[in-house]
């Protein structure tokens, strides 16, 4: 709820449910918080049952505090531990069947867009590796293909942590797990080409250790899906359970993975450059000034 | 401009303009083209209680898909989603060409039902009103998410066109998956012709978002019989619309980021089990087939009751029947009279909410109840045996029953009336499975193990 339109008559403030009023008064509603003040305001996830040194935790922590408009942004997910932390937050949370979070959220974009016109209503998926690459394929390839614009971002632990560690599309070639008692066999899915290849404005990987690019990322693409289209994140999450880290060195793996496999990478498509410079005055997006003539 | 100077309107094969091509924006004097939306634009809302029952209606000869189009037409439709599958796909293709004039505010193909029927959640939950329509094993697709609209409590429209389902895949009419329907905590009517679906669809829409009920409704009709048909639809006039849904006054609050933040749930255990998960999902069950049981009121009101009975007071025979089955069986009631069977007709109109205390009154004094359905399993039969068990000792005939495409021939019917009055079975057709007081055991036991 946005505080543009809503504005309570003094007195009557105090009426209004005590989340939203710690959300105003001491949290990110109406002002712009950053990942670099984390412990000095009240945050939209605060409390979590997941568990100790859970890397993903922290990624869904980080990426609420990054949302550019957290009082007009609504998450949508499915089965997985996300959600358990997810639904717990102090904004909307849409949590519908199995692997249907793109396509319930191309309904409420739209939806929205009617109903609201441009005025930005943030829609952000957020879900695990196997709900979105495995059953959830379909419809997070489509809503891309049909250029939805919304931001997806998948938790990508590399196993399905909430039943119990098997294998899932986004686990690695070779690793032994539930259901794959031979180690798997075959690839993790390339899901950034996949992204690439069906349009998206804007794919980027990024590992939860460096919380200021994490907000780098997450609010890029949730500004170029308001207005140039799909945007897709892929966070490596590790699930320090299934995969035996011991908790003080969940850091540590997820360093040691951003080295291995999930390097920083970044695609902005040539309109969404030109719109995060013109819209939002991103000076690495604006036009380079010609070099000046040498001297003759 | 005059209107001899216009370029030559595109139709499709109804007869529709094809309109889609061209942008909703462009001012009709720079494109030189009129205005495809200039006819929408200018429709008019009027209350649903003039809609239904006080605007003039004129008669058309239509396909019941023109129909579904009609109806969509006049209900103020803000997103619509498409798949194909026969006999559903015209229905979705003429919501299309509505979207083209402007009826409809959008509209896209969707990649298939589970995501079809995903997005329309989505769309009921942005608060604005939805249809979709499919059939047969569409509806099967689409049954996860379908089956969680009602305790998401997100109100939307959904025809059925009913057709075959099992293997081996054939897309002849047969209505089983209304059997699937029944289960799910939605409302569901079944249409009997053209001008049932008209107004059913549009009543659907009231009926959705009230306060009170906030459900979605499934609209069923039998594919092909009502879908490709053409019959008599009595419409008001396309410039008249009915109120837009209006999300600020649901029961629910829709998730629009308008209303203060309501966190899904505060204690984690909620989600796992637990006393207080078991509680919450009884809790959200409970409360679903409670609002199913208050739209009966909305019902009562604006279709004139659950059920139609025709002769059925002092009827020696009782025919129940919903769907296209209605239709024959109002046929096999005038070939009964002209065999001088006193027998009379009730028609189902809405099987979620059922009519139990209707048929209790209605078949108190009954002597046989012939129930004739478009299904092998019988969904009607059970049900209505299970309303008046205890409140009448009618001999109940579940049957007869054709499947997989055939169809009901009206002496069939004729054929079931007359063995069960008699105890002579037909040797006209396959035998049909009988339950009731009075009657052998073991017939009973068969009608048991065939129900």
């Amino acid at each position: 709820m946005s505080l543009d339109y809503v504005k309570f008559t003094p007195g009557f403030d105090r009426f209004m449910p005590k989340e939203y009023r710690d959300m105003v008064e001491h949290g990110p509603f109406g002002k712009k918080t950053t990942v670099s003040q984390v412990g000095s305001f009240k945050e939209i996830l605060e409390e979590h049952p997941m568990c100790a040194g859970c890397a993903m935790t922290l990624f869904i922590r980080l990426a609420m505090i990054s949302f550019p408009n957290p009082e007009d942004t609504i998450t949508v997910g499915t089965a997985g531990c996300g959600r358990l932390a997810i639904s717990q937050a102090a904004i909307p949370f849409v949590y519908g069947n199995y692997g249907d979070q793109n396509g319930v959220a191309s309904g409420l974009t739209r939806g929205l867009r009617l109903r609201f016109g441009d005025k930005p209503k943030d829609v952000v998926v957020m879900a695990g590796d196997g709900g979105m690459a495995d059953i959830g394929f379909a419809q997070t390839l489509h809503s891309w293909f049909r250029k939805e614009k919304f931001t997806t971002i998948m938790l990508d632990n590399e196993v399905y942590g909430n039943t119990g560690g098997q294998e899932s599309g986004m686990t690695n070639r070779n690793q032994v797990l539930k259901m794959a008692p031979l180690g798997k066999k075959f690839e993790k899915m390339d899901m950034l080409g996949m992204a690439k290849v069906a349009g998206c404005a804007y794919v980027a990987t990024v590992v939860p250790n460096n919380p200021r690019r994490v907000e780098n990322v997450i609010k890029k693409a949730v500004l170029i899906a308001r207005e140039i289209g799909p945007t897709y994140i892929q966070a490596y999450t590790s699930c320090n359970i299934e995969y035996a880290i011991p908790i003080d060195k969940v850091m540590e793996d997820a360093k040691a993975v951003e080295l291995d496999r999930y390097k920083f990478s970044e695609y902005v498509s040539e309109e969404a450059r030109e719109y995060l410079a013109d819209q939002y005055g991103y000076k690495e997006y604006m036009p380079k000034p010609a070099p000046a003539l040498a001297k003759s | 401009m005059s209107e001899a100077l216009e370029p030559e309107v595109k139709t499709n094969p109804q007869g529709d303009p094809i309109t889609s091509t061209a942008t909703a924006d462009a001012p009709a004097a720079q494109s030189g083209r009129k205005d495809p939306h200039a006819e929408a634009k200018k429709q008019k809302v009027v209350s649903p209680e003039y809609m239904f029952f006080e605007a003039p209606r004129e008669r058309e000869f239509i396909t019941g898909s023109e129909c579904a189009k009609e109806a969509v037409r006049r209900s103020n439709v803000d997103l619509s989603i498409a798949y194909p599958i026969t006999p559903q796909s015209e229905t979705m293709q003429l919501i299309g060409v509505l979207y083209g004039e402007g009826y409809v505010k959008e509209y896209y193909r969707g990649e298939e039902e589970y995501g079809v029927m995903s997005a329309i959640a989505g769309g009921s939950r942005a608060g604005v009103r939805c249809f979709t329509a499919t059939a047969g094993p569409g509806t099967l697709r689409g049954i996860e998410p379908i089956a969680s609209w009602p305790g998401h409590r997100l109100p939307a429209v959904a025809m059925f066109t009913c057709r075959v389902v099992n293997a081996p895949l054939a897309i002849q009419p047969d209505n089983i998956e209304i059997a699937y329907l029944l289960n799910c905590g939605m409302i569901v009517f079944h249409s009997e012709n053209q001008q049932d679906l008209f107004d059913y669809l549009m009543k659907a829409f009231i009926i959705s978002e009230k306060n009170d009920v906030t459900l979605p409704v499934g609209v069923c009709c039998d594919g092909f019989f009502v879908t490709h048909a053409r019959g008599y639809c009595s419409m008001p006039d396309r410039e008249f619309k009915l109120p837009a849904r209006d999300p600020w006054r649901g029961s629910v609050p829709v998730l629009d980021a308008e209303n203060p933040p309501a966190r899904l749930s505060r204690d984690a255990p909620v989600q796992k089990s637990n006393f207080m998960a078991y509680n919450i999902h009884a809790v959200w069950q409970q409360e679903v087939w409670a609002a199913v049981e208050r739209s009966r009121k909305y019902i009562d009101l604006y279709m004139g009751g659950l059920l139609e009975a025709e002769n059925v007071e002092g009827a020696e025979v009782i025919l129940i029947a919903s769907g296209s089955a209605a239709a024959q069986a109002r046929e096999a009631v005038r070939a009964c009279k002209e065999k001088s069977i006193n027998t009379g007709l009730i028609k189902i109109r809405s099987l979620r909410p059922f009519p139990t205390n209707e048929l209790r009154k209605l078949c108190a004094n009954a002597k046989l109840i012939v129930i004739p359905e478009f299904n092998y399993v019988g969904w009607l039969a059970k049900d209505v045996a299970a309303a008046i068990y205890g409140y009448s000792k009618a001999k109940i005939v579940a049957g007869p029953h054709v499947y997989g495409g055939m169809s009901m021939p009206v002496e069939m019917i004729v054929d079931e009336v007359e063995g069960g009055l008699t105890g002579k079975k037909s040797s006209t057709v396959p035998s049909s499975d009988i339950m009731g007081t009075d009657i052998d055991p073991a017939a009973v036991s068969h009608f048991m193990q065939n129900i």
